[in-house]
């Protein structure tokens, strides 16, 4: 129990997606101009990504990694298809973000206006398939280590975006050099949070 | 149309400067910054998004009046991330320790918005050559800014260029010059990519943001 609790914890603060490994920047500086927008995107990300890690867990575990596919019959034990990884990896992201969108367009109405553009914009968003990508180098015991990994990192990359859009609506009314405006500025400020987080390397768990 | 018509030279080199990927249509950053503590897997990973883009923009183009246009992405993201498998196994066959350092960032050229963007954006609606010219003209203006981010990275931050150790061989050291151990961590790639926004939007006014 406390392992799972210390990997949430150091997914959202010192492994930061956004600030430590700089995934899912597109849309993190593509939909960060408003804060309502930024809460859309940053709930869908933690939705996928605390949905697609588990499932990729178990793919991965189950049928791609070196001797994976024992379970079905012995003489597969030396089968090693990890060389198929990020096609899988891909697909099941693609036909999850699709599934997820379909199902919450039915049941929930409201959410899913809410969410609307940005589900499928989540399916190339680079964070969903480095979280898949880290759980697989980062080996977690269980499934469970994984999920906690997966919902760590989304909330993480939640806190990272509804930030960065607090701080552009304010800096909407200060005077920045022209040539900095827009862009290159939020790049300094999103340099500057990063070293924010940085602190947090401290904490011990 | 000639193969070097001025048309197609314009494929090549706009993306290079005025219209870059990175600085201008702030697309593809997610997988670059990591990277750039050193110019060695900086230039590995251009080289290797050069080849994958330059090959999966030509695949796409000559699929392009096959593919149904409501999958489209499906296809597009199966046939980036065959490319990538491809590349990803050459660089374990052939650089080990680059592919262990690049860790995960190999196989998120996958979703490098870069590609998709442009495979959306031309090869699905042009002739082969010049979606080739257009890809390795994308891929270029993002591998040159990877590898300038990597060079005052590696220069400030450790003091040497390519595992070469160029201030201690000048001697900066003896007077006095201290590396700047900042450089090395991940919010610097952040800033040294905002300065070079800077200074290309001061050179150049018609990229100013307006709003």
């Amino acid at each position: 129990m406390e392992e799972i609790v210390s990997i949430f914890i150091r997914s959202i603060f010192i492994d930061n997606m956004v600030f430590a490994y700089f995934l899912g920047m597109c849309s993190y500086l593509a939909v960060s101009k408003t804060v309502k927008t930024s809460f859309g995107l940053g709930v869908a990300v933690i939705f996928v990504l605390g949905i697609t890690v588990p499932i990729n867990y178990i793919i991965e575990n189950y049928l791609l990694s070196e001797g994976a596919l024992s379970w079905l019959h012995p003489g597969f034990a030396g089968l090693d298809l990890s060389f198929l990884t990020f096609i899988m990896f891909i697909a099941t992201i693609a036909s999850m973000v699709q599934l997820v969108e379909m199902f919450v367009e039915k049941f929930s109405p409201a959410l899913y206006a809410s969410l609307g553009i940005f589900l499928p914009l989540i399916a190339v968003n680079c964070a969903i398939l480095g979280g898949s990508l880290f759980m697989q180098e980062r080996e977690y015991a269980n499934i469970v280590e994984a999920t906690s990994f997966g919902l760590g990192s989304g909330v993480g990359f939640f806190l990272a975006i509804v930030g960065i859009a607090a701080i552009r609506e304010k800096i909407e009314y200060s005077n920045v050099p022209p040539a900095l405006r827009g862009l290159g500025i939020t790049f300094i400020i999103t340099g500057l949070m990063g070293i924010a987080f940085m602190s947090f390397l401290g904490i011990n768990l | 149309m000639s193969l070097f018509s001025s048309q197609n030279r314009k494929l090549i080199t706009t993306p290079l400067g005025k219209d870059n990927p990175i600085t201008v249509k702030v697309l593809g950053i997610c997988s670059a910054l990591a990277v750039t503590v050193k110019l060695e897997p900086a230039f590995v990973l251009a080289v290797s998004v050069v080849a994958v883009m330059g090959i999966s923009n030509v695949i796409i183009s000559i699929l392009r009046n096959g593919i149904p246009p409501r999958i489209r992405i499906i296809v597009q993201l199966t046939v980036i991330a065959s490319m990538v498998i491809i590349v990803d196994q050459v660089l374990k066959a052939f650089v080990y320790d680059i592919s262990r350092q690049l860790s995960v960032f190999v196989g998120l050229i996958i979703t490098n918005c870069i590609i998709m963007g442009r495979l959306e954006a031309f090869a699905i609606a042009n002739k082969p050559w010049p979606s080739f010219l257009d890809g390795i003209g994308n891929a270029a203006g993002y591998g040159g800014i990877l590898i300038i981010v990597a060079f005052f990275r590696e220069l400030l931050g450790s003091g040497t260029l390519w595992d070469y150790p160029v201030i201690e061989k000048i001697g900066l050291y003896n007077i006095g010059y201290e590396n700047n151990g900042f450089m090395i961590l991940p919010p610097m790639a952040l800033i040294v990519v905002g300065i070079i926004i800077w200074v290309q939007r001061s050179r150049d006014k018609d990229l100013v943001d307006i709003s």
